[in-house]
C-alpha cells in the first residue's frame, strides 16, 4: 500500500471533471423541481444529449455546435414529458420513467452508425502562466470549458432563483401553483420553460460524457448517471450550492475509492465500490436530522399537477 | 379553444376505452418507426402483440407471460399502496436483490438436506430480507426525515455491489471450479420453485402476485387501513387529525412493498433465474413502478398492465430474431406505449370543452 | 386433463422442429444470443462479426437471427428456447451466464446444437462450449508493458474476480515481471464489463499515480481515451482491435476473432458432423489475434512480442510455464512444468510478486 501515491491536487481536479456530468444534469433537474415538476426522465434526456451532441459534432467537426445540438436535444425530448405532464396531465413520476425508456431506445437507434469514431477533440482551456502555478493551477485553471461552464451554470442558477423577478415566479410557481395562478402567472408556461431548462442541462451533461470524459459514443454509456444527478438534487435540499457540493462530494468519493484501490489500500472491493452511495446516505441522514424537516425544503407543489379548474 | 375541464367522477366509459386507444395509437406510431427502419409495420406489430397470445408457438409463450408478469404485478402491487399514501419507495429493485439474496442464501444453506421445510423458509427469508432492506429507508424517514426516495434509490447501487460479492463470494457454488454464481436451485428440488402446473409458468411467485392483488383489492376497498391509505395521500393534513399515525403509515408502506419485492427476488432466483448471479437482477424493480401507475395504482389495473408489459417483453423478443428489428426500436416502442397510455389518461378525468369556458 | 393437451401441445411442437430440419429444409438456421448491444465495440460486437462472417461464408445456405442485450436467467432461457422453437439448428449463446439456461434449453430439443461460450457445463451430447485463451495474448501485452514502462507502473483495470480475469492479470505479470524485476501492478476493480465513466475514471486514477501503461479487462475505449489525454501513457485495445486510437495511445491490442470457430462449427451441422466438444483455442488456430503492434513501440521489442506470439502460435511456449510460485511463496509450477488447463480454467489465485487481495 502506497497512500502517498495519492495527490490531492490531481484528486481534485480529476473529480471536478468527473463531478460535471452529474452537476450539469442536476442544476437542470434543480429548475425543474423548483418549479414543481418531477421528471424522472433525466437518465434519458443525458443520454439523448450524448448522442445528439456526438453525432452533430462528429458531422460538423466542431465539440461547440456538437453542445449546442445535444442541449437542444435533450430539450426537444423533455418537451414530450412537459406536453404529456402539462397539458395533458400525465402523472409525473411515470411520464419520467417512460422518458427514460424512450429515451434509451431513441439514443440508441440514433447511435447505430456512431458506434467506433472519435469525436473531435475538446481542447482543455490552458490558461498560460496560471495554470502552471502549484495546486491551485490544475485545478482552477487546467480544464476544459464545460467544467467552468457548469460552475458559471450553478452561479447563474443561484443568482436567478434568488435575485430575479423570473426566480421569484418560478419558486412562486412551484411553491403553490393555485396561488400562482390566481395572481395572473402563467404556470404551464413556465414549467414548461423549466422542463425544456432541465432537459438542456441534461443534454449537457451527457454529451459531456460522450465528447470529454469518455469520448466516444456507445449504447447506454450514461450507466446511471441521471439517477445520480437525481439524488444529488434531493441531497443538496433545491440549492445550487448545495447541488454543487453534492455533485462534488458524489464525484471525489467516486474518484478516491477508485485511488484508493489504485494505491492497494486493503479495503474490500465490495466496500469501496459502495461507498459513494453510503456515504452519500450517511451525510443525508446527518443533515436532515441537524436540519430537522428536509421535508420543508422541497417545493410543495413538487410532483403535483396542476389544472387551473375553476 | 379547447379547454379540459375536470369531470365530477372519473368516466367508467373512458376508463374502460382509453387504454384500447392508447394501444392502438402506438400502433400507428410504431407502426411508422418500424416502417422508417425499413420492416415491414403490420408483421412487426402482428409479431408484437398477436404470436405470442395466438401465434404458433403461443402454448410456450403464454406460459411466458406469467413468468414474466409474475415478479412485477408482485413488486408493483406493494409500490401502489406506498404511492397512493405518498410513499415513494423508488428502490424496489435492491429490495428484490436482497430478498433473493437472502432466500437464496438459506436454501443454500442447507444443501443437500433435502426437507418439504426448505422453501418455505427460503419465502420467509426472502420476504423478511426485502422488509429489513426496506425498513432502512423506512426508518430513517420516520426518525430523520431523511428522503425516502433517495435513500431507497441510493440502496439499489448498493444491493447492486452486495450481490456482486455474493455471487463471487460467499454464494460461490463450491463445485463450479472458481467460476461466480450460486449453485442452481433447479438440482436442488427442495429449494426449487417449480411451475405447479408443468409447462404453465405457473410458480408460486404467479401465485402469490395473484393473491397479493386479492388483497390490496380487499384492503383499499374495504378495510380501515385502505381507507387511511388513500387519504393520506390525498389529504395528509385531514388525515392527521383523521387520527391516522403517519410514521406507522410510512413504515408500513415501505415494509409492505419491500416484503413483496423481496419476495419477488426470492421466487425469480429459486425458480426462473435458477441462482444468484452477479446480474440477477433485470430492472423488475423500476419497470414495476411504471406497471402500477399504468394500473392506475388499482389492482386490478397492475394485474392487466403487468400482463401488457410482459407481452411487450416478450413479443418484442419475438420481433427482435424474426423480423431483426434492434432491440433500441423495441425499447423506444414500448417508451410509446406508455406515453400514449399516460396521454390517454387525460379523458378519464377530463373532458375535452370546445368554445369558450363558463365562468363558474 | 388440460395438463395434458399442454404437454401434447408442447411435445408435438418440439417434435415438429427436431424433424423440420432432418426434412431437409433448405437453409440452416443460425441462432446467436447477445449479453449487449452489438453496438458496444467489444465482446457483442466481435460476435457480430463473427455471424457476419458465417453470412458471408455460407451466402444463402443460412439463415442468421440473433438478439442482443438479453439478461442472464429466465429472459436467456425464454430467448434460447424461442429460437430453438422457431426452427434453429444450431444456437451460440455467447456469454458465461448463458450456462445453466442454455444447458436448459438443450435438453428439451435434442436435435438443435447449442454452443456456449465461456462455460464449462455440457450436460447433454448437443451442447458444446468454447472460449479462446485470452491470456496468450496477455502475455504479449506484459512483455511490451514490461519494456516500455519508465515509472514501472502498470495500472490494470480488472472488470469481476473470476478466473479469466485473474488468468489474465497473472499471464500480464509473469511476462512484464520477467524482463522488468522492478516492475509493480496497480490493480483496480471495476465491478462491470463496461461501464465506460467508470473505466475512465479508474484509467484517470492510475495514470495520476504514475502508472504509464494501462492494461484493461473491460470492453470501452474510455481507458484508452483517457491514455491519450494524459499522453505519454499507453494502453491496449480489448476484445476488439480499437484502431482508432492508433499509433499510441493504444500500441496494439487483443482481438477475439470468432469467425472461423463459428464458420466451422455451421458446416459441421450442415456436414452433419456435429459433435460436442470443448474448444479452448488461442493463438494458433486464431481464435485470439494480436492487433498491430504500432512504431510507437520500439522495434527491439516489436520484434521480441512478435517472436513470443509467433512462438504460441507454433504451439511452443505456453505462458504458464515454471518455475512459478504462487502469490503466498508456494511452488505452482516447477522449472519447465506447464499449468494444465483445469488449474487455468478455475484459477483463483495471484502468482508471486502481485500485491493486493483477489476480492470476494
Amino acid at each position: 500500500m502506497d497512500l502517498s501515491s495519492i495527490s490531492p491536487t490531481l484528486l481534485i481536479a480529476s473529480l471536478m471533471v468527473a463531478a460535471t456530468p452529474i452537476l450539469l444534469a442536476a442544476i437542470g433537474e434543480l429548475i425543474v423541481e423548483k418549479a414543481g415538476v418531477l421528471n424522472l426522465g433525466v437518465e434519458g434526456m443525458m443520454i439523448t444529449g450524448a448522442i445528439c451532441g456526438f453525432a452533430i459534432a462528429v458531422e460538423t467537426g466542431s465539440p461547440v455546435i456538437g453542445f449546442i445540438a445535444a442541449a437542444a436535444g435533450g430539450a426537444l425530448l423533455s418537451l414530450i414529458f412537459g406536453v404529456l405532464t402539462q397539458y395533458l396531465l400525465s402523472n409525473q413520476v411515470a411520464t419520467g420513467l417512460a422518458l427514460t425508456l424512450f429515451g434509451l431506445g431513441l439514443s440508441s437507434l440514433m447511435g447505430q452508425s456512431y458506434v467506433g469514431i472519435k469525436p473531435p477533440q475538446t481542447n482543455k482551456l490552458d490558461i498560460p502562466v496560471l495554470s502552471d502555478i502549484p495546486v491551485l493551477g490544475p485545478i482552477l485553471f487546467n480544464h476544459d470549458i464545460m467544467v467552468y461552464f457548469a460552475l458559471a451554470l450553478v452561479v447563474l442558477v443561484w443568482l436567478g432563483l434568488n435575485r430575479t423577478r423570473a426566480g421569484l415566479v418560478l419558486r412562486a410557481v412551484g411553491e403553490n401553483h393555485d396561488a400562482a395562478h390566481a395572481l395572473g402567472y402563467k404556470v404551464i408556461r413556465v414549467r414548461l420553460l423549466a422542463i425544456m431548462f432541465g432537459g438542456a442541462c441534461a443534454g449537457l451533461g451527457g454529451a459531456y460524457l460522450s465528447l470529454i470524459r469518455v469520448p466516444q459514443w456507445t449504447e447506454g454509456m450514461t450507466a446511471g448517471a441521471g439517477w445520480i444527478a437525481l439524488a444529488i438534487v434531493v441531497f443538496g435540499a433545491w440549492r445550487p450550492f448545495r447541488v454543487l457540493l453534492g455533485a462534488y462530494l458524489f464525484g471525489g468519493v467516486t474518484v478516491l475509492q477508485l485511488n484508493l484501490q489504485a494505491a492497494g489500500l486493503a479495503i474490500p472491493v465490495e466496500y469501496l465500490s459502495m461507498s459513494p452511495y453510503l456515504i452519500t446516505i450517511a451525510v443525508l441522514v446527518v443533515m436532515s436530522a441537524k436540519r430537522g424537516r428536509t421535508s420543508l425544503a422541497a417545493p410543495a407543489s413538487l410532483g403535483r399537477i396542476f389544472h387551473a379548474s375553476q | 379553444m379547447i379547454a379540459l375541464e375536470k369531470r365530477p367522477t372519473p368516466s367508467r366509459f373512458w376508463t374502460g376505452i382509453t387504454p384500447f386507444l392508447a394501444v392502438l395509437a402506438t400502433m400507428i406510431a410504431g407502426g411508422i418507426m418500424f416502417a422508417i427502419l425499413g420492416k415491414d409495420p403490420f408483421a412487426a406489430i402482428r409479431t408484437i402483440f398477436w404470436d405470442p397470445v395466438f401465434g404458433e408457438f403461443a402454448f410456450y409463450y403464454r406460459s411466458q407471460l406469467l413468468v414474466k408478469a409474475g415478479p412485477l404485478i408482485l413488486i408493483a402491487i406493494g409500490l401502489s399502496l406506498g404511492f397512493r399514501a405518498g410513499v415513494w419507495n423508488i428502490g424496489a429493485e435492491g429490495q428484490y436483490i436482497i430478498g433473493a439474496i437472502c432466500g437464496a442464501a438459506v436454501g443454500l444453506a442447507f444443501y443437500p438436506t433435502e426437507s418439504f421445510l426448505i422453501f418455505p423458509a427460503m419465502v420467509i427469508a426472502g420476504g423478511l430480507g426485502g422488509f429489513l432492506w426496506a425498513m432502512i429507508p423506512g426508518i430513517l424517514k420516520v426518525k430523520f426525515q431523511t428522503n425516502e426516495i433517495l435513500v431507497s434509490l441510493l440502496l439499489v447501487y448498493v444491493a447492486e455491489a452486495i450481490l456482486a460479492s455474493m455471487a463471487l463470494g460467499a454464494l460461490k457454488n463450491p463445485d463450479g471450479a472458481g467460476f461466480p454464481g450460486s449453485r442452481n436451485f433447479r438440482s436442488y428440488p427442495s429449494a426449487y420453485n417449480e411451475d405447479l402446473i408443468a409447462n404453465t409458468g405457473m410458480h408460486w411467485g404467479v401465485v402469490f402476485a395473484f393473491i397479493a392483488v386479492i388483497f390490496a383489492y380487499i384492503l383499499l376497498s374495504r378495510h380501515m387501513l385502505g381507507f387511511q391509505i388513500k387519504l393520506a395521500g390525498q389529504a395528509p393534513r385531514a388525515a392527521r387529525f383523521g387520527g391516522v399515525n403517519p410514521d406507522r403509515l410510512i413504515l408500513f408502506c415501505l415494509g409492505v412493498s419491500g416484503m413483496l419485492a423481496g419476495l419477488a427476488g426470492l421466487f425469480e432466483v429459486s425458480g426462473p433465474a435458477g441462482q444468484v448471479s452477479i446480474d440477477f437482477n433485470v430492472g423488475y424493480g423500476f419497470t414495476a413502478i411504471i406497471v402500477a401507475f399504468l394500473g392506475r395504482l388499482h389492482p386490478i389495473g397492475i394485474l392487466l398492465a403487468g400482463l401488457l408489459m410482459a407481452l411487450t417483453y416478450i413479443g418484442g423478443e419475438l420481433a427482435q430474431s424474426n423480423l431483426g428489428l434492434p432491440a433500441a426500436a423495441i425499447q423506444a416502442f414500448q417508451g410509446m406505449l406508455l406515453f400514449f397510455l399516460l396521454a390517454v389518461d387525460v379523458l378519464t378525468n377530463y373532458r375535452l370543452r370546445f368554445g369558450n369556458r363558463e365562468v363558474a | 386433463m388440460k395438463r395434458r393437451t399442454i404437454l401434447a401441445g408442447a411435445v408435438a411442437a418440439l417434435a415438429l422442429t427436431g424433424t423440420a430440419f432432418a426434412d431437409g429444409h433448405a437453409k440452416t438456421k443460425v441462432g446467436f444470443v447477445y449479453v449487449g448491444p452489438v453496438g458496444d465495440g467489444g465482446w457483442t460486437y466481435e460476435h457480430d462479426q463473427g455471424r457476419l462472417a458465417v453470412e458471408a461464408e455460407f451466402g444463402d445456405k443460412v439463415e442468421t437471427v440473433y438478439q442482443e442485450n438479453v439478461p442472464e436467467g429466465a429472459d436467456a432461457e425464454r430467448v434460447i428456447t424461442q429460437m430453438a422453437l422457431q426452427g434453429a439448428d444450431i444456437i451460440f449463446t455467447t456469454s458465461f451466464g448463458y450456462m445453466d439456461p442454455t444447458n436448459a434449453v438443450a435438453a428439451k430439443f435434442p436435435d438443435v446444437k447449442f454452443e456456449h461460450a465461456t462455460g464449462y457445463k455440457r450436460e447433454t451430447p448437443n451442447v458444446s462450449t468454447y472460449s479462446a485463451r485470452f491470456y496468450e495474448g496477455r502475455a504479449v501485452q506484459g512483455h511490451i508493458a514490461g519494456k516500455m514502462t519508465k515509472t514501472n507502473k502498470i495500472g490494470y483495470i480488472a472488470s469481476f474476480p473470476i478466473p479469466e480475469v485473474i488468468r489474465g492479470i497473472n499471464s500480464a505479470y509473469i511476462h512484464a515481471k520477467r524482463v522488468n524485476p522492478d516492475v509493480e501492478f496497480n490493480i483496480v476493480w471495476a465491478y462491470t464489463w463496461f461501464d465506460p465513466a467508470k473505466e475512465a475514471d479508474a484509467a484517470t486514477a492510475l495514470i495520476e499515480q504514475g502508472a504509464d501503461v494501462i492494461l484493461q479487462h473491460t470492453d470501452s475505449t474510455a481507458p484508452l481515451a483517457a491514455a491519450e489525454k494524459a499522453g505519454n501513457v499507453i494502453g491496449f485495445g480489448q476484445a476488439s482491435d480499437m484502431a482508432e486510437y492508433k499509433p499510441s495511445p493504444r500500441v496494439s491490442s487483443i482481438i477475439d476473432n470468432w469467425a472461423p470457430y463459428y464458420i466451422a462449427r455451421v458446416k459441421a451441422v450442415m456436414d452433419g458432423t456435429w459433435e460436442s466438444v470443448d474448444t479452448w483455442d488461442g493463438i494458433a488456430p486464431g481464435m485470439v489475434e494480436i492487433g498491430e503492434i504500432t512504431d510507437a513501440v520500439p522495434a527491439d521489442i516489436k520484434a521480441e512480442a512478435l517472436a513470443m506470439e509467433a512462438a504460441m502460435a507454433a504451439g511452443e511456449y505456453n505462458p504458464f510455464t515454471g518455475p512459478l510460485n504462487k502469490q503466498d511463496g508456494s511452488v505452482w509450477l516447477a522449472e519447465g512444468e506447464t499449468a494444465d488447463d483445469g488449474t487455468l480454467a478455475g484459477m483463483s489465485f495471484f502468482v508471486e510478486g502481485l500485491t493486493g487481495d483477489i476480492p470476494n
